[in-house]
């Protein structure tokens, strides 16, 4: 059996990315389902106990959320008597400024099932992230950041841990307000809870800043001026470079030459302030992350999806996209692509647990005595 | 050599630091003692470089390090001189889990791979926190956070350690496991320690020297010995000296014991015991009381019965459901099982307002309860909600704490002002029950014996007060009975002598050198018909 440990984030977010672009590529339900089922079985198998591995189930409820919203939206204004007509809605009248858009109507059933085709590769896209999200630490993955974008990757890590320190000086508030009562009224009210919360923050904030200023973060490197210019030039010009490319490479009307040399030119400028920046940042990493086989497959069992189910885009339409007119079909190959997602299930490590942790912490040194005695 | 050379410090006109003179030797245990809001933390700030950086304000004078000044290097620069370790550990950490703090400094030092793993080992086994190491930090006791605090900041090698009150949220087996690290690290490393602490009782016997700081924002640096014989705050065992005339004047229990015969013969006898809890009428009843969070019961099984006119001290260890059982008997929680009478009715059953009439409870961080801008309009309040007469508050604020300008800011008050002012709100509602959660928390001596004079002024009108707190000496001196809870259930119950006479670790100075018959100094002082506080 493996060593329990966390996979690289990165890895995580790759085999997400695969699974959201296979989702985006097709519309039939079996396939969407399918990938549904990937997602939701590599999430149960592979999280840890972290708080970040329990949001998959908000996901859920917001890909539920997503398909019901997306069905009454079209009750409410595809109003249109092709097809079976499932309830027959009385249509809106409009004003004529109004045209072509119609309110309620008759609603088919061919309707409701493009809806719900669409609604549903929605919600794969949505549980798609909120796979990454529950599997990728979230703080390694801003430690995985490249060095020049150290500071900003611990300033986000820690607005991260704001935000449960928060929820709980919130709860500690109001438990503390109730002891003393009073003014209810909706302004005084809310006033009575975020004074003491922002105090709290402020306080809270100040002196993290304090302490991480006291443990040496920030500290200068040997750059001089001269390097700081240089590197400050290339990052914008990267910038540019990458913004013009972008926008050539969308709009087809632009000249081609804007498009990608100018996208060539930005990244490699950018890349090289990057590299710049980051040798004169005079900072180590303990431990960092790596890529091991179990991360290459894992990484890999995504691009798989992703490449899959595109291909079954481009030469079998009526499986990526079937018609609401008849039961969708499924091909053997749509089924490979999307079930290759399951992969991480059998290659990643073990997640880390409070269990596994702590059992990682008492088994080691073989002792001469008889029986160690295993502290629970 | 650490220097601090005429360093003075003013917020506006407010001097806080006046003409500071203060150097500190390699291998040096410093204590920093002082009065409550004197400017303990500012003065270790400026070492670190912290101040006025973060707090504003000015500073005139030097800051040397071996000869060098620092007084321009950002405290970020002295990250590998100076380690800093603040008030409130968990407000600090940085990352989540206990090996990644450890080698967060390091990492802003760009120190090789290789010498980092090896520092994070030694630093886990010279703390002995090995077992921990990957532990989630958010789930570890406050013992064990203020620990890997300084390890964090050990990491980096630092040949000075500034501390800020290490071992005031502790209780008194955690707070020793952290004293025994500091003097270990003195010991084995060669480390300068400068330590700040309010209960000098548990400081005194590590420390090399006494850095007293007055009022007035003058040091005097000196032997603790000599120091505390006229210091406006000293620990109980220095109190009984001077009572005894002892000198010089014992600074360990060791050495107190070792001269008590004299002291015994003229006490006599033990002071008449009062039966205590034998008297009022039960305020609060809990039978066989089971509070569960989720799977685990936060209380097992507790009896309880507080009557009127006594002070009750809840102690045990940090974790141990104090503050549950506090929130249980005002109604937040509800009782998984068991039964909680508090005059009559079930607390959680009733609505806020009648909750509010049956108990008063004065959470751990009273700055939760406040909100408004001035001190007169907080008291207003309490006595709308309360609808109590105009004044009620105000009026209960002058008993706890004279003096008050009703026209501050609540965040201006001093510790002790500020948890008098909680206090005063809480009990505009008349509530016959007054909980207490860590009441002592950065008060000084003095301080704190005001607030036992307070509250057995309140519990003697006939009120019941349960008190929680890990301060043994504060328990000592307010308590009638002391109840002891270890992981949600009760170890034991009983008057305070018993209690806490029996045990080691919750004795008070007093107790381990006069023997269980004796409590405090004030009861000592009365047995010789003097006078202990001028």
């Amino acid at each position: 059996m493996s060593v329990a440990r966390d996979l690289h984030p990165v890895a995580w977010w790759c085999w997400a990315v695969g699974l959201a672009v296979g989702a985006s590529c097709t519309t039939n339900p079996f396939v969407l389902g399918l990938l549904v089922a990937v997602a939701t079985t590599t999430v149960l198998a592979c999280r840890g106990d972290q708080p970040w591995a329990r949001s998959f189930r908000l996901y859920l409820w917001l890909a539920v959320i997503v398909l019901v919203v997306r069905v009454l939206f079209r009750i409410l204004v595809g109003g249109n008597d092709a097809g079976h007509v499932l309830v027959a809605l009385p249509e809106l009248p409009l004003p004529d400024w109004a045209a072509g858009i119609s309110v309620l109507g008759p609603f088919s059933r061919e309707e409701l099932l493009a809806a719900l085709y669409e609604g549903l590769r929605l919600a794969t896209l949505l549980l798609a992230v909120g796979a990454a999200n529950a599997l990728a630490n979230p703080k390694r993955l801003m430690r995985s950041l490249p060095p020049a974008l150290y500071e900003i990757g611990t300033a986000m890590v820690v607005a991260i841990t704001v935000i449960p320190q928060l929820a709980d000086s919130a709860r500690r508030v109001r438990a503390a307000q109730q002891l003393r009562g009073g003014e209810r009224g909706r302004v005084r009210g809310l006033r009575r809870l975020l004074v003491p919360i922002l105090e709290d923050a402020f306080e809270r904030s100040l002196s993290l800043a304090a302490g991480m200023d006291a443990r040496g973060y920030g500290r200068s490197g040997t750059a001089s001026a001269g390097q700081r210019r240089s590197t400050g030039a290339l990052m914008i010009v990267g910038l540019l470079g990458i913004v013009v490319g972008t926008y050539a490479f969308l709009d087809s009307t632009a000249p081609r030459v804007l498009a990608w040399p100018m996208l060539v030119l930005g990244i490699t400028a950018a890349l090289a302030g990057f590299v710049l920046a980051g040798r004169r940042v005079q900072r180590t990493r303990y431990r960092p992350e790596r890529w091991r086989a179990a991360e290459v497959a894992v990484a890999l069992s995504g691009a798989a999806v992703g490449v899959g189910l595109w291909l079954v885009q481009r030469h079998d339409l009526t499986v990526a996209h079937p018609s609401v007119l008849v039961v969708p079909t499924l091909s053997l190959s749509a089924v490979v692509a999307a079930l290759v997602g399951v992969l991480p299930v059998f290659v990643a490590p073990p997640p880390l647990t409070a269990q596994n942790r702590a059992a990682a912490a008492v088994v080691p040194e073989p002792t001469t005595e008889p029986t160690p005695e295993v502290v629970a | 050599m650490f220097e601090l050379r005429d360093v003075s410090f003013a917020y506006g006109d407010r001097a806080v630091l006046d003409h500071v003179d203060l150097a500190i030797d390699h291998g040096e245990l410093m204590l920093l003692a002082g009065p409550t809001g004197v400017g303990k933390s500012t003065l270790l700030g400026v070492l670190a470089g912290l101040v006025p950086a973060f707090t504003g304000g000015a500073l005139t004078g030097d800051v040397v390090i071996d000869g060098t000044s620092v007084l321009d290097v950002p405290a970020r620069e002295r990250a590998h001189q100076v380690g800093y370790v603040g008030q409130n550990p968990p407000a600090w950490f940085v990352t989540d889990t206990v090996e990644e703090e450890l080698a967060f400094g390091m990492e802003q030092l760009g120190l090789a791979a290789p010498t980092m793993r090896r520092r994070v080992e030694e630093t886990l086994d010279l703390l002995g926190i090995a077992d921990l190491r990957h532990r989630d930090l958010r789930t570890l006791s406050g013992g064990q956070q203020q620990r890997v605090a300084i390890g964090s900041v050990l990491t980096t090698h630092p040949r000075l350690l500034v501390l800020d009150e290490p071992t005031s949220a502790l209780d008194p087996t955690a707070a020793e496991d952290v004293l025994a690290t500091l003097t270990r690290l003195v010991h084995d490393l060669g480390v300068s320690v400068l330590v700040a602490e309010h209960r000098l009782e548990r400081v005194v016997p590590f420390a090399d020297r006494l850095c007293l700081l007055r009022a007035s924002g003058q040091v005097a640096v000196g032997e603790p010995a000599a120091l505390l014989l006229d210091s406006p705050i000293a620990p109980p065992l220095v109190e009984l000296g001077r009572l005894a005339g002892w000198s010089p004047l014992p600074l360990t229990v060791r050495d107190a014991r070792r001269r008590t015969a004299d002291l015994k013969a003229r006490l006599g006898s033990r002071p008449a015991a009062e039966d205590a809890g034998g008297f009022g009428v039960p305020a609060v009843e809990v039978r066989g009381l089971v509070v569960a969070h989720g799977a685990v019961p936060a209380l097992r099984e507790v009896d309880l019965s507080l009557r009127t006119g006594t002070v009750t001290a809840l102690m045990g260890r940090n974790g141990a459901g104090k503050s549950t059982l506090l929130w249980t008997l005002q109604g937040r929680h509800g009782a998984t099982r068991g039964s909680v009478r508090v005059g009559g009715d079930d607390p959680h059953r009733l609505k806020p307002e009648a909750r509010r009439s049956h108990t008063g409870l004065v959470p751990q961080s009273p700055a939760d309860l406040l909100y408004l801008e001035t001190v007169a309009d907080e008291c207003a309040a309490a006595d709308r909600t309360a609808a109590a007469g105009a004044g009620t508050c105000a009026g209960l604020l002058e008993r706890l704490a004279p003096g008050i300008d009703p026209e501050r800011h609540p965040r201006d008050l001093s510790e002790g002002q500020r948890l008098a002012l909680a206090v005063a709100i809480v009990l505009a509602a008349g509530p016959p029950v007054l909980l207490l959660d860590e009441p002592t928390r950065g008060l000084d001596y003095p301080g704190k014996h005001a607030l036992a004079g307070i509250l057995r002024a309140l519990a003697s009108e006939g009120r019941a007060i349960l008190v929680a707190t890990h301060d043994v000496e504060f328990a000592a001196q307010v308590a009638d009975r002391v109840v002891v809870l270890a992981e949600g259930e009760v170890v034991s119950d009983g008057p305070t002598r018993e209690v806490i006479a029996a045990s080691p670790a919750f004795a008070p100075q007093v107790t381990k050198v006069l023997g269980a018959d004796w409590l405090t100094v004030d009861e000592v002082a009365s047995a010789l018909g003097v006078e202990a506080r001028s």
